[in-house]
Order: structure tokens, then C-alpha cells, then sequence
């Protein structure tokens, strides 16, 4: 019934978590996450943050990186922005320096009778050296981040990312393994959730903040790829085979991504939203899906049970997808999901 | 002096052309251009079947372009014959279209191009002799080409799963081009590329034995043209590189249609083991594609400067290195494929190791111009678009060397971006300056200056405007082979539109430029471009005679370094 495999220190984590929790959507907003504050208090799940324009989905018009919510990202971003992009921005201004100055300095009028150097080996030296050292300069911060991408820190939960044609699904195994369905929107549902064309889905893949998320990704016909750019976290799903990345994102709130390796007809028509939630709305979501929280009493009842939300949420109770693992399953979320609820029966 | 180390004064070649009466005698039209055993003559032809391969390409990313430049799916249902924009046969239409625009511009444009129709026009006269080591060889690798173009073309008239044609990418990854698609169409594109692969594989050999065997007498390997380097180090890529690949399809064929799961985990397969095949083909390919040009480049360059190519050895070997070191790289393509954290680190630190040379290459081809006597002509002044591209097109590989960083570009625009400042910015630049240098040459008719300038201002601003943005789509995180997008990204997608546009119009004053000077253009002397073009092809008359050197031109010793 427990499918613990992973997580055997989740217990110890909890009472961390209980204190770093009212601080959660403190955090949301101070990172100008103006409409993701907003609907955060009290929503019922699925679904209890709004997309934020300019996080976790692309900007209009916009020339860089997206904002990056993972120190990995982070650490990355820096590399991309701050190392590389002014390393290969001088190096093409230089060449079209030298480029322009040859035409104007080298042309007939100018120099009408050409040199006859072929050779010069300290100059050929020189420009095989200094590149050599550009690209150790690149190779350190590279080869570190690289280390830091496969240091999968001890997982606070793990979730199985499914592809299929043409859509996700995603299993916990850590909490009674019920699996969720993620479809593609139409456009006209996008618009009446305000969720970004394209992006939005009917069943998000939540997970709980400040916590170390596992993704395991396979796939169950053609090769998809897992992407959620805000988090520097990209992962092919391949049939036969289970990848494994992570992520540890501390700011509630929804993250798009697109699947990322071509996978038939409807490849751009799958696409992912991570919903990062506080703890306690994680357990929340848990228990409204029919799953179990590790640790939990897998028989104790959410505490709160209350009618369902129907009139609370604009976007409709979509029909709960097949759940896996679980015997009963709640009809209903918890509805006092404020940040000082207790999460069910963790104590 | 090294690479251009033909000395005129000392062979009669063409002196003689016009006194032996067989030297300039053509067979009939038929027996010429269809069972033909001339370099030049099959070099035409592959550059006739380059433009027409180019102008299929071309169209099909314009109807792509179209498609992007506004959200939403405008006219795929329409050419699919569907009603719904959103039906799947709409949709696999895209797909067909983006691995067609692939397949025909790796296969049947770039390629043929640039070693059947540059590499056979020119490598045995550069090298003095009289063609290539096996003509009837030469001529089976031209018309393999045509089935293998009609197998691709065709397969898009019968199904490929989902609708009609291969919808697979120009990758065919496995399971997408095996389980993933059932139908014809696949097979058909599969076997596309055996023969256009098994007609590269031919050409090589017959490249290599020509380079190896029949230079002319004093033309050691360290005097040949940088042009005949080139297409050596291409031809060993080919060599190595194809079998691969032919044995990767091969087995996607098996597991197609044999019950064979060489790529099938039900079965003990592998989809990562295709992958792994493909791109140790994939990434040779990629020089492949570029390495001629980097021949073609040299020349030019100096030729314009009046002065011979700087550092001779250096930009030799430096070809010879990048063909290595290509090698033991692929795996860079695969950086979100589950490789280990090892593997990755490894293939991070050899794929930046090529920077090196491409960076010897650029520096050395702005130290032939210092100091030298340089005219703008058509042909340099794509030569030097061609070498700031490519300079841009490789900062943006040493990007996406870093493993790490890979995971954020990875299958995003900003990779669509990156390869096409290295091959429709980088190799389409050198073709057309390698076009323009020796139209003369090879149909004995001067271009128009005035066209050949404008094409290229128009044509450079065009495809910086249609591919420039795509950095920062990719940056966004968009990702490639999409006809739809969010609305986030309109403003550059149709920005690239634009640049299409534009770019569209530069092709069309190409092709008035080539009919205008092909019928009335000015007859061309046997050198157009004075004392800085010392290489073989210029002592000839333009067009050459139908058979070069029937004695053998010597190569003197007096400019050696």
C-alpha cells in the first residue's frame, strides 16, 4: 500500500517543512509574483495557483533565458549569461572587427601592392593557445555544473512522468502510486481559465515546494521529453528506459514547458504544467486524488472534509482521471487549505 | 605560395587544347549528359539536381514560415485537404514537411553541391588531371541520386502512419520511424537515403583514389590546392561516416518489417543504441557539409587579396583535425537522453576541443587579407558574409558544447538557429560564393556584378532576419518542429517570416542573375579574376576543354615555402 521505495527520511523533514510553510507564500510574493499570491490563499486544488506572466511561461517579444526558479537554473543562467554570452558576443565583435578593418585597411585603393607573409608561427600559436584557454575558462564552470545537475540531492518525492501520445501522465509512487492524466486544453477552455494558449492542461503534475522532487521519466510508445525551461529541467522519455533528473523549486506558483523530443501528429500539442504548491496543499491535492501521504496512516481520513468547491474555482471539477493504488478515493478536496492547516496525520 | 602552386609557364595544357582534334570532342546529347564519364559534365549535372533539390527545399520552409508566422494552424488543414485545423493529418503534414526540408537539403542540395558538382569540377583539374580515377563510378554515384530523390518525393504520396508521407524527422528516430510509423512512406524515405548514401559512398572512393593517384607530377599532398583538401577530409568523413548510417536504417528496415527489435525494448532493444548510430553518421555529416566550403573559402579569400592563403599547413590540417575530432563527438546531440554524468562531461570537453581548429581556420583566413590587395568582387564579398556567419553560427556551438547548458537548449529554436548560421549562413554562403567564382570557369559566360552584389545584401539581410530571432525564440524556450506555438512567441516567428520574405527575393534575383548571364551574359577570358587566382582551373580556357590535360601539367618547385 505504501510505495516508500525512496523517501525512507520523510518523516524527518516534516517538522522543517511545518515552520518553512507560513513563510511559503511570503516567498511567492516578494519574488513580484503578483498574481500567483493572489489566488494562492484558499483555492481549492487542482489547480490553486494562476499562471504568472513573465514566470514559468514564455514572454512576448522576450530575447533571453526565462527566469530561472531552481538553483540549478540559477547556477546555469549564470553560466549562459555572465560567461558564455559575453565570451562568444567579444569574440564575434572582434572577428567582425578584424573583418571590417581588412576590408578598409587591405582594400586596392588603400594598399594597392599585396604582402607576400604566408607564415607566422608565433601568431598561429598565439590563436590556437588563447582560444584553448577561452574554452578552459568555459570547461571549469561546465564540467561543475554538469556535477551539480546529476548530485540528485536525498528525495523528498519522486514522481514517474509518463509519455504517450499525445499527453502526460504522471504517478506517485510515494503516496499510495495513483497516477493523474494531464491533457491539452482547447483554446477556448485556455482562455476561460486564463491559462496561456497551448500551455494550459485539464490535470497539472503538482508538487510541493522547497522539497526535492525526483522526476523519473519513461514513456509508453515513442520518445517524448519531458521540459519545464523554468527549471533548467529537460529529460527524454524512452520507452524501455527510465531517466532520472530532479528539481527543487521553492516558489509556489505554475510552470509551463512543451514536450521536447518529436513524437508524432500532436507533439506541440502536449503540454506540461507543474504546479508547485506549500506542503500542506500538496498533502491536500494528495489526499483529493486518492493517495496517501509516507508516513500517513493510510486508513486517517483528511480532517476536514468539506462539500465540494464547485463555485470557488472557475476552472470545473474535471472528472477525476483513473487513480491507481487506492481503494477509496475522497469525492472532495480539503477546503481549509490555509497555510496553517495541518497536513493530515503527519503528526 | 603552397596551395596555389600551379605554375602556368610550365605546362602546355592549354596551348595544346585546341590543336589535338579529340580533345574537345563531345559525344551527342544523350550519351553526354546520360551515360556520361566526364567530371565536368557530371559535376554540371549534380549542381543542375543541387538547384532543383534547392528550390523544393527552399519552397517547403517558405510554406513552413507561412504557417509560423501567426499563431494557430492557418493553412496545414489546408493542404492536408482536411477541415480541421487541428486534425491530425494537418498536423502529421507539418511533420512531413519539416523532415523533407531536412532530407533534401542535407542529401539533395548541400551535398550534391558541393562535392558531386564543386568536388568534380574542380578537384581533378586542381590536382591536373585528366578526370576522376573511375568515370563510370563518377556517373552511377549522379544517378543514384535520382531514385533516391523520387523514393523521397514519392513517399510523401503514401501513407506514413497518421496521413500520407514520413513524418519522422530527418533523425528517423527510433520508435517514432518504426512502431511509430506505419505505412510505406518510411520505408520508402529509408531507403531514400541508402541509395543517396551508397551514391556518397562511391563518390568518396572515387574522390580518394583520384586525390591519392593521379596528381599531377610535383603535386605533392602539401601542394594541393586547400579546395582538393577539403573534399580528401570529406571524403574519408563520407567513407567512415555512411556505413553507419546505412547500417542504422538498415536495422530500423529490419524492425520495420522483419519482426527484428533491434530498437525495440519488448525485445531487448534500444531506441538510445539508433540514436548513438545516427549521430556518430550525424556529426561527420555536419563537416561534411561544411568542409568544402571551408576549401572553396580559402581560395576565394586569397584570390581577392592577391596574396597566397596564410598558413598553408595549418589551415590544411586543421581540416584534418576537425574530420577526427568529429568523430568522437556525437553524443552532444543526445545531452537529455539519460547519458551518464561521465559521458556527458567527456563529450562537453571533446565537442569544445573543435572550436580550436575552426578558430585557426577564421584567423587565418583574415591574416590572408591583412595585408593583401583586396577587390570585392561577388564571390568575396560571400566569402567574408560567409566567414562572420560562421563565426556567429560557431559561438553558438561552443554554447551548446556545455552539457549542462544543453538542457535548457536542447530541441529549442536556438539549436535550429545555431545550424543554420553554420549551413544556410555557413555552407549555402560558401556555395554561392564557390558559384560565383566559377560560373565563369564552367559556362564561359561573366555573371552580372551589379545582380551578384545585390543578391548577396539582400539574401544576407534575408536570412539574418529569418534566423537571428530564432536565438531568442529558443532562448524563450521554444521548442522546434511545431507548427503551433503559444502566443508569446508571434513576435519573433513573424519577424522570421519577414526575413523569409526577404530572403526569397535575394533567391529570385539569383536566378534572373543565372538565366540573364547563362544566355547573354558576357564571354568570360580564361582567368576574370587576375594574378591572385593561381590555381589549375585558371590556365585552362573557361569553359575548359571537354578533356583537360592530356598532357600532364608539371608542377614546379620555384614557389615552394
Amino acid at each position: 500500500m505504501r510505495a516508500h521505495g525512496v523517501n525512507g527520511g520523510e518523516m524527518k523533514t516534516l517538522k522543517t517543512l511545518l515552520l518553512t510553510l507560513a513563510a511559503m507564500p511570503a516567498a511567492a510574493l516578494a519574488q513580484g509574483a503578483a498574481t500567483g499570491g493572489a489566488a494562492a490563499p484558499a483555492a481549492p486544488a487542482p489547480q490553486l495557483y494562476a499562471p504568472t506572466p513573465g514566470i514559468g511561461q514564455p514572454i512576448p517579444g522576450s530575447i533571453g533565458i526565462q527566469p530561472q526558479v531552481t538553483e540549478i537554473g540559477q547556477q546555469a543562467l549564470w553560466m549562459h549569461n555572465a560567461l558564455l554570452m559575453p565570451i562568444i558576443t567579444a569574440i564575434s565583435i572582434f572577428v567582425l572587427f578584424l573583418l571590417l578593418w581588412v576590408v578598409v585597411r587591405y582594400r586596392r585603393g588603400a594598399n594597392p601592392v599585396p604582402s607576400k607573409t604566408s607564415h607566422n608561427t608565433v601568431i598561429e600559436i598565439v590563436w590556437t593557445l588563447v582560444p584553448v584557454l577561452i574554452l578552459l575558462v568555459i570547461a571549469v564552470p561546465s564540467i561543475k555544473l554538469i556535477a551539480a545537475q546529476y548530485d540528485t540531492p536525498k528525495a523528498d518525492l519522486t514522481v514517474k512522468v509518463i509519455g504517450h501520445q499525445w499527453y502526460w501522465s504522471y504517478q506517485y509512487p510515494d503516496n499510495g502510486d495513483f497516477e493523474i492524466v494531464s491533457n491539452i486544453l482547447s483554446d477556448e477552455e485556455d482562455k476561460k481559465r486564463g491559462e496561456p494558449r497551448l500551455l494550459g492542461v485539464d490535470e497539472r503534475m503538482v508538487v510541493p515546494a522547497g522539497k526535492v522532487i525526483k522526476v523519473l521519466t519513461t514513456s509508453d510508445d515513442v520518445i517524448h521529453s519531458f521540459a519545464v525551461p523554468a527549471f533548467w529541467t529537460k529529460m527524454d522519455a524512452v520507452p524501455g528506459r527510465i531517466n532520472e533528473t530532479w528539481f527543487k523549486v521553492d516558489r509556489v506558483g505554475v510552470y509551463y514547458g512543451q514536450c521536447s523530443e518529436l513524437c508524432g501528429a500532436k507533439h506541440g500539442f502536449m503540454p506540461i504544467a507543474v504546479e508547485v504548491v506549500t506542503p500542506a496543499q500538496f498533502a491536500q491535492w494528495v489526499a483529493s486524488k486518492g493517495g496517501t501521504m509516507p508516513g500517513a496512516k493510510p486508513a486517517a481520513a483528511p480532517n476536514a472534509l468539506a462539500p465540494a468547491p464547485a463555485s470557488s474555482s472557475p476552472a470545473p471539477a474535471v472528472p477525476a482521471p483513473a487513480v491507481a493504488g487506492t481503494a477509496e478515493k475522497p469525492a472532495t478536496t480539503a477546503q481549509a487549505a490555509t497555510q496553517n492547516t495541518t497536513p493530515p496525520a503527519q503528526n | 605560395m603552397t596551395d596555389t602552386t600551379a605554375n602556368a609557364a610550365h605546362f602546355q595544357a592549354h596551348e595544346d587544347h585546341g590543336h589535338h582534334h579529340d580533345a574537345d570532342h563531345k559525344p551527342g546529347f544523350f550519351a553526354r549528359w546520360f551515360m556520361s564519364t566526364n567530371h565536368k559534365d557530371i559535376g554540371t549535372l549534380y549542381l543542375i539536381f543541387a538547384i532543383c533539390a534547392g528550390i523544393i527545399g527552399g519552397a517547403i520552409s517558405g510554406m513552413m514560415r507561412f504557417e509560423l508566422a501567426h499563431p494557430g494552424i492557418q493553412y496545414l488543414n489546408h493542404w492536408a485537404g482536411v477541415a480541421s485545423p487541428t486534425d491530425p493529418a494537418a498536423l502529421h503534414l507539418w511533420n512531413v514537411l519539416i523532415t523533407a526540408h531536412g532530407l533534401i537539403m542535407v542529401f539533395f542540395m548541400v551535398m550534391p553541391a558541393m562535392i558531386g558538382g564543386f568536388g568534380n569540377w574542380f578537384v581533378p583539374i586542381m590536382i591536373g588531371a585528366p578526370d576522376m580515377a573511375f568515370p563510370r563510378m563518377n556517373n552511377i554515384s549522379f544517378w543514384l541520386l535520382i531514385p533516391a530523390f523520387s523514393l523521397l518525393l514519392g513517399s510523401t504520396f503514401v501513407s506514413g502512419g497518421t496521413a500520407n508521407g514520413a513524418g519522422t524527422g530527418w533523425t528517423v528516430y527510433a520508435p517514432l520511424s518504426t512502431s511509430g510509423s506505419a505505412g510505406p512512406a518510411v520505408d520508402m524515405a529509408i531507403l531514400s537515403l541508402h541509395l543517396a548514401g551508397a551514391s556518397s559512398i562511391l563518390g568518396a572512393i572515387n574522390f580518394i583514389t583520384t586525390i591519392f593517384n593521379m596528381r599531377a607530377p610535383g603535386m605533392t599532398l602539401h601542394k594541393m590546392p586547400l579546395f582538393v583538401w577539403s573534399v580528401l577530409v570529406t571524403a574519408f568523413l563520407l567513407l567512415l561516416a555512411l556505413p553507419v548510417l546505412a547500417a542504422a536504417i538498415t536495422m530500423l528496415l529490419t524492425d520495420r518489417n522483419f519482426g527484428t527489435t533491434f530498437y525495440d525494448p519488448t525485445g531487448g532493444g534500444n531506441p538510445i543504441l539508433y540514436q548513438h548510430l545516427f549521430w556518430f553518421f550525424g556529426h561527420p555529416e555536419v563537416y561534411i557539409m561544411i568542409l568544402p566550403g571551408f576549401g572553396m573559402v580559402s581560395h576565394i579569400v586569397s584570390t581577392f587579396s592577391r596574396k597566397p592563403v596564410f598558413g598553408y599547413l595549418g589551415m590544411a590540417y586543421a581540416m584534418v583535425a576537425i574530420g577526427v575530432v568529429g568523430f568522437v563527438v556525437w553524443a552532444h546531440h543526445m545531452y537529455t537522453t539519460g547519458l551518464s554524468v561521465d559521458t556527458k562531461m567527456y563529450f562537453t570537453a571533446a565537442t569544445m576541443v573543435i572550436a580550436v581548429p575552426t578558430g585557426i581556420k577564421i584567423f587565418s583566413w583574415i591574416a590572408t587579407m591583412w595585408g593583401g590587395s583586396l577587390t570585392f568582387k561577388t564571390p568575396m564579398v560571400w566569402a567574408l558574409g560567409f566567414i562572420f556567419m560562421f563565426t556567429v553560427g560557431g559561438v553558438t556551438g561552443v554554447v551548446l558544447s556545455n552539457g549542462g547548458i544543453d538542457n535548457y537548449m536542447q530541441d529549442t529554436y536556438y539549436v535550429v538557429a545555431h545550424f543554420h548560421y553554420v549551413l544556410s549562413l555557413g555552407a549555402v554562403f560558401s556555395l554561392f560564393a564557390g558559384f560565383y567564382y566559377w560560373f565563369p570557369k564552367m559556362s564561359g559566360r561573366m555573371y552580372n556584378e551589379l545582380l551578384g552584389q545585390l543578391h548577396f545584401w539582400v539574401f544576407f539581410i534575408g536570412v539574418n532576419m529569418l534566423f537571428f530571432p530564432m536565438h531568442f525564440l529558443g532562448l524563450d524556450g521554444m521548442p522546434r518542429r511545431y507548427p503551433d506555438y503559444p502566443d508569446a512567441y508571434e513576435h519573433w516567428n513573424s519577424f522570421a517570416t519577414h526575413g523569409y520574405e526577404v530572403m526569397a527575393a535575394g533567391m529570385a534575383i539569383f536566378f534572373i542573375n543565372l538565366i540573364y548571364s547563362l544566355v547573354a551574359g558576357p564571354k568570360a577570358p580564361d582567368n576574370p579574376w587576375g594574378e591572385g587566382a593561381t590555381t589549375l582551373e585558371w590556365t585552362l580556357s573557361s569553359p575548359p576543354p571537354y578533356h583537360q590535360f592530356e598532357t600532364l601539367p608539371r608542377i614546379s618547385d620555384d614557389h615552394g615555402h
